[in-house]
């Protein structure tokens, strides 16, 4: 019988990274330790452990990592909770790609990027940003704007600080929500902090995070300028099929899993606010 | 009556009493009728005959949370929901307008239709007799005849809680014992009530209907529906599961089921679900005395108080016979 | 066309039946619902059955795959096999209908293998309506009661059945019943579909401004008022959803049995609260955006995504079924028979 797209295939867990006392990223391997298949960045993957269900996870590390599949996860759900008590060699089930992922060959190539994140927010965006990193040449200046509660809770803090503050061309403005002794940085939530570094408008933005922080963020955005069709953000809705067909992530005539989730805002202006 | 009750709540809604009304509204047809919030640029459409066959005691959990005073039309079987929802403080009452109703029984248009009487357009109702207008001629029935089931079980009389009352209390003799099926299926060999159960609830497609619609089932958060209990389910994953959805939900309703048989009426499958909450009903009045859910604000209800010579229900029934 | 005197249609059915599993509506205890034939059944007249039809293709609860799982290891086992050959017998127009509905859902790729096997392994024997109920609309959507599509279509007209034949499907269907088919004219059929049109045309739901709802206009329909007093009453049950041919929402869960773990799916509503509840949100606060959905998608998204067509068939079953009386048609003359 023919492959059947909502049955999953076998991986392993070869190594979990504690990133902050409530996210942590999942490596990802086949059983035969190959990367279970290729996807755009901005794509998303539906892991499950059986019995305890099966849930839809933006694919964290870049496609041009060859070797493995990496997901941030947050701790909030029954799934996500199984998985921080579980420990490398677990074995999980995995398929997808699911969704349409960022225009990285097309609307972002040769832009410069502005790429706008709170909290876990930074998973999906962690893949385009390394993407961007890797085809350096076929961006323009990349600016990371990432703020989280506090300095625990930022994601990818060391590969932040020892990569991405290194490179030509790409500015990391880091903030957190409240004054911390050990942290030097800026403190103030992103959206106020993102109108204070007063962009370029011939940027491209992308933006992801807790719905509040999207909508203030957007609104500081076109504030200074920025018009909606230069804004991405991608969305998250229940899903259970990945394929456009359970009809849960239905809004207005597209299906997140399918036609999302990645939107530009003069795109979600035609459909419902139901996200 | 139709008209006395319009009258009245345009009164009540001018002179400022209350600010909504809560009763029925017609359709298309003349039995497809809908649950509705009057205002007085609406009340005229206010209809009210054998059709008019929702329940609107329970909307009041949700309407009261609302700003204003509703007022709602209760007929005999509605009332005893009232006073069950308003014992277990699921609305608030001085939020609330009462008007008493009488009932002459209530039909059922998938049962007219089972009888053959079709393409029902109108209907005209009378204290014996109804007239149904079809598109193939009228057809006249007795009473009697047509009544759905859980009409036939009742006396019409309201219980006293309410603000008022609109036309005369019309007391009258049951059509039939309602506790008549529950004792067949008593008498029934245990294989033969499997059979019997198995048949009918196979039919279920776990819509929820039967749950949503009664009054007695008003919990926030439903066990069914609630992922942490462990027991969450939307399809039965065997025949046993199909069973448990309403054994446990009737064991649930226990004691607090006023028997209005709105769970019967609203099965798309057809399944005589009110026999489970009877059988309760009729256990409950054998071991603690007649009670009846709803008839009284103050009583305590016989599964929730505990009297040393209460019986163990074992000894009266039989174990697992 | 070939035909068939009607007393020996329990000598067709048995016939079919003993090559195919063959499975056709019966009158029940409460109504008519299809059922795998046994000897003695015999063809329901109802016009609908309680269920629809698109459980043969789309069942309530089906399994997907199982899983042993044993410490951190895990073992996927695909629990699919070969579906039987089975004939659908009785289909009206309307039931028809939804299954080209669920196709351009279940079908678009990536195929749904599930549901494909059983599309596969069927052969639809569809019947003409006679005796429409006054819930019925399907016409509104331009289905033709009289004249219902499928692999082979039926009629019955006085004390004789007709049959055509209108897929490869349904040739074959009808060669191997040959010996007890006889050559049929198909002018009585031709009256008969007159006829039976002629119904139609008197059926109470006419005024239906359908054309009304057009994908260009989804935020106008979405932000109208109206949704607020339709819903008011909806008791957010799942009986329209479960009931409607055309409604194909599922969800997918896992059940833990003695010696692993079984993946299902089963069949689910928008019109349910937890829905679309994410662990921290959930985008459809109230039953009002919940019961906008339903009609919505039927009407605006589903329309949108199939070059216009509606996915509803008016096949009556939420008229008669729902518990306050509230459906679909009822929602077209109003939020549709604005514009009129």
């Amino acid at each position: 019988m023919k492959k059947e797209a909502l049955i999953p295939e076998i991986a392993v867990i070869t190594d979990i990274r504690i990133d902050t006392p409530d996210v942590r990223t999942f490596r990802v391997v086949t059983p035969d330790g190959k990367k279970p298949f290729e996807h755009i960045p901005g794509q998303c993957a539906m892991l499950s452990i059986p019995g305890v269900g099966e849930a839809l996870f933006s694919i964290t590390s870049s496609p041009t990592n060859t070797e493995y599949m990496e997901f941030s996860i947050k701790k909030c759900g029954c799934v996500t909770n199984f998985l921080h008590a579980v420990e490398p060699g677990q074995y999980v089930t995995v398929r997808g790609p699911y969704g349409n992922g960022f225009p990285v060959d097309t609307a972002f190539r040769n832009k410069d990027m502005l790429f706008i994140a709170g909290g876990i927010g930074l998973a999906p965006l962690r893949s385009v940003i390394n993407y961007c990193r890797h085809h350096r040449k076929d961006y323009g200046k990349i600016d990371i704007v990432y703020g989280s509660r506090s300095m625990q809770d930022l994601v990818d803090y060391k590969e932040i600080i020892d990569e991405w503050c290194h490179e030509d061309g790409i500015h990391v403005h880091l903030t957190i929500d409240r004054e911390q002794p050990e942290w030097k940085g800026h403190v103030g939530f992103v959206p106020n902090f993102v109108k204070e570094l007063q962009f370029d408008t011939n940027k491209t933005a992308v933006l992801c995070g807790p719905p509040i922080m999207i909508k203030f963020t957007l609104a500081g955005l076109q504030e200074l300028g920025f018009k909606k069709y230069q804004i991405y953000t991608t969305l998250e809705m229940k899903m259970k099929c990945g394929i456009g067909k359970c009809g849960r992530c239905n809004l207005g005539d597209k299906f997140i899993c399918k036609d999302g989730p990645v939107f530009r805002f003069d795109q979600l202006e035609e459909l419902p606010d139901e996200y | 009556m139709q008209k006395m009750m319009q009258d009245r709540a345009r009164e009540l809604l001018s002179s400022g009493k209350v600010d909504r009304v809560l009763g029925w509204i017609e359709g298309d047809f003349v039995y497809d009728v809908t649950p509705h919030v009057f205002r007085e640029n609406d009340i005229d459409q206010l209809i009210y005959h054998s059709f008019a066959s929702q329940n609107l005691s329970k909307y009041l959990v949700g309407e009261t949370k609302k700003d204003g005073v509703i007022a709602v039309f209760l007929r005999p079987c509605d009332s005893y929901s009232f006073v069950q929802l308003l014992k277990e403080h699921r609305f608030d009452r001085e939020k609330v307008y009462a008007i008493a109703i009488p009932c002459l029984g209530k039909v059922d248009a998938e049962d007219l239709r089972a009888m053959g009487i079709r393409g029902i357009t109108g209907v005209t109702d009378g204290k014996e007799r109804i007239i149904l207008h079809t598109l193939y001629g009228d057809v006249e029935k007795e009473k009697s005849e047509v009544i759905a089931e859980r009409c036939r079980k009742c006396r019409g009389v309201h219980a006293p809680y309410f603000d008022e009352r609109l036309g005369e209390e019309l007391t009258k003799e049951p059509l039939t014992d309602r506790f008549e099926m529950v004792e067949k299926l008593e008498k029934m060999t245990a294989e033969e009530r499997f059979a019997f159960w198995q048949d009918e609830l196979s039919r279920c497609i776990r819509c929820n209907a039967c749950r949503n619609v009664c009054p007695a089932c008003t919990c926030e958060k439903c066990v069914f529906d609630n992922a942490a209990s462990g027991i969450e389910n939307k399809a039965p994953a065997s025949s046993f599961e199909e069973q448990n959805f309403h054994i446990i939900r009737a064991f649930h309703v226990a004691g607090r089921c006023t028997d209005c048989g709105q769970c019967s009426r609203v099965c798309p499958q057809g399944i005589p679900l009110h026999l489970l909450n009877r059988k309760f009903i009729k256990d409950i009045n054998s071991c603690y005395g007649e009670y009846r859910a709803g008839a009284d604000l103050e009583e305590k209800a016989p599964l929730n108080r505990f009297d040393v010579d209460d019986c163990e229900p074992g000894d009266v029934v039989g174990k697992g016979e | 066309m070939k035909k068939i005197q009607l007393s020996l249609l329990p000598k067709l059915l048995s016939a079919i039946a003993a090559k195919k599993a063959l499975y056709l509506p019966v009158d029940g205890k409460a109504g008519a619902d299809y059922k795998r034939y046994e000897e003695g059944d015999t063809l329901s007249r109802a016009c609908r059955t309680n269920r629809s039809a698109k459980d043969f293709f789309f069942p309530q609860v089906e399994d997907m795959a199982a899983f042993r799982v044993e410490g951190k290891k895990i073992e996927i086992i695909d629990t699919r096999k070969e579906n039987e050959d089975f004939v659908i017998f009785g289909v009206r127009a309307c039931d028809v209908r939804s299954f080209d509905i669920l196709d351009r859902v279940f079908l678009a790729d990536p195929v749904d293998t599930f549901y494909e096997n059983r599309r596969q392994h069927a052969t639809v024997v569809s019947l003409a309506c006679d005796a429409p109920e006054e819930t019925c609309f399907c016409r509104q959507f331009d289905i033709l009661a009289e004249d219902p599509a499928g692999d082979v279509a039926a009629w019955i007209v006085g004390d004789e059945m007709y049959f055509k034949a209108k897929t490869e499907k349904g040739k074959k269907l009808l060669s191997s019943l040959d010996v007890l088919l006889a050559d049929g004219d198909s002018a009585p059929v031709e009256k008969e579909k007159k006829h039976l049109e002629a119904i139609q045309h008197k059926l109470p739901i006419s005024e239906f401004n359908k054309e009304h709802f057009k994908p260009e206009d989804l935020m106008e329909h979405f932000n109208d008022p109206a949704w607020a007093e339709l819903s008011e009453a909806c008791l957010g049950c799942g009986t329209c959803t479960f009931v409607c041919p055309t409604c194909q929402c599922f969800d997918i869960r896992d059940f833990k049995t003695n010696d692993g773990v079984l993946r299902y799916r089963c069949w689910d509503s928008c019109m349910y609260s937890d829905f679309t509840k994410m662990a921290a949100e959930n985008p459809r606060h109230t039953q009002l955006e919940r019961f906008r959905q339903r009609f919505m998608h039927k009407l605006v998204y589903y329309p949108a995504n199939n070059d216009g067509i509606y996915g509803c068939v008016g096949c009556g079953r939420c008229l008669a079924k729902c518990p306050i009386s509230m459906n679909i048609v009822k929602v077209v003359k109003k939020i549709g028979g604005k514009k009129a």
